[in-house]
């Protein structure tokens, strides 16, 4: 199933997707996104925020401005700007980013590859 | 130690609905020859591959990134208590399934890995995962290569503390208590993995026999450290 929303004027809602729902298929969007449910396919949200909430289980490819993990992710990340791994996150898969945030009590699996804007600082 | 004071207050102070947040295991430091010459060889070189089997660490992950190396986190430690890699055999014997383990961890190609941090991963691990295991991480690293292990000098009992590893760049480790779940196990099933053996000189030495060389550093804290070369 494919999910994608129109090109159009970037809204400031949050669109979510709750801890009951099973989606299966390329989500593509110009607005942030919660995830608690289940996610399998991939998720580009280029200019945008995307969060995996603690219930969320998401086996995809993730791609966005800015990338929150609270719960579990099977799949490479890269993130534009900055992502965070919280305490109750479980990531397996590479991590693209300029800038990473890691709680203790994290756990990655995977390959940390930190890409600099000319101009700008990673460390965080 | 619970003493009757202890369990006369719980008494009167009742149960508590509150899940609280465990607080983090306060971090110890030592001296490491061993991580001292890995430091030097971080300091002074640029996008270096370096691969980390301790428990995942926020800091080393910071600190190699932050010095432009590229960092691969993998625990094996955890990964190697998945029960999903555990079976009997006909005298009811546990038996671990060496190559389901290396087919779902440790899978890169090989000659990336400039450095490999292996840590205490040998003492702790299933016995007959270690070989495997360190053939496997001779594979993936370059020639010229460097890993460093760490190794118990006597038999401290098999509840022996479990540490993780922080990098500091410089000779000085950070180091924490590590307990966890095995994989799939909810967090309320955290336990401190066991020491598992105590290698000797000549078992090192087998270990390691495909690496160029093998350096010993002897600590006063009953841990001797390796440095081999690939």
């Amino acid at each position: 199933m494919d999910a994608q929303q129109p090109d159009g004027p970037q809204s400031r809602e949050l669109a979510t997707i709750g801890k009951s729902v099973v989606i299966k298929g390329d989500l593509s969007g110009s607005e942030d996104l919660y995830i608690d449910g289940q996610v399998e396919g991939s998720i580009d949200l280029r200019h945008h925020s995307l969060t995996v909430g603690p219930n969320g289980n998401v086996k995809a490819g993730i791609s966005a401005k800015s990338i929150i993990i609270q719960g579990k992710v099977d799949g490479s990340l890269t993130a534009s700007d900055r992502l965070d791994l919280r305490k109750s996150a479980v990531v397996t898969g590479d991590v693209t980013t300029q800038r990473i945030a890691i709680e203790e009590g994290a756990f990655l699996k995977g390959k940390v590859d930190i890409q600099k804007e000319a101009g700008k600082g990673a460390a965080s | 130690m619970p003493t009757v004071t202890h369990n006369l207050m719980k008494l009167f102070r009742g149960s508590s609905n509150q899940t609280a947040t465990p607080a983090p295991q306060p971090k110890l430091t030592r001296r490491s020859s061993g991580i001292g010459e890995i430091s030097r060889v971080l300091n002074s070189q640029d996008g270096l591959c370096v691969l980390d089997v301790g428990a995942t660490s926020a800091n080393n992950i910071r600190f190699l990134t932050g010095r432009g190396h590229k960092n691969y986190s993998e625990d094996l430690l955890r990964a190697s208590l998945d029960p999903a890699l555990r079976s009997r055999d006909s005298e009811g014997n546990t038996i671990v399934d060496a190559k389901k383990f290396l087919d779902e961890n440790l899978v890169y190609g090989n000659g990336i890995f400039d450095i490999v941090l292996c840590w205490n991963l040998a003492d702790y691990m299933e016995e007959s995962l270690v070989k495997p295991t360190i053939d496997r991480l001779w594979s993936q690293m370059k020639a010229g290569g460097l890993l460093l292990a760490f190794f118990h000098t006597r038999d401290a009992g098999p509840d022996s503390t479990c540490y993780r590893y922080h990098v500091t760049g410089t000779d000085m480790l950070e180091m924490q208590e590590v307990r966890f779940a095995p994989p799939g196990r909810p967090a309320s099933e955290k336990q401190a993995p066991r020491l598992q053996r105590v290698f000797n000189n000549r078992h090192i030495e087998n270990l390691f026999r495909d690496f160029a060389s093998i350096k010993f550093f002897l600590a006063r804290d009953n841990i001797r450290e390796v440095l081999v070369v690939r």
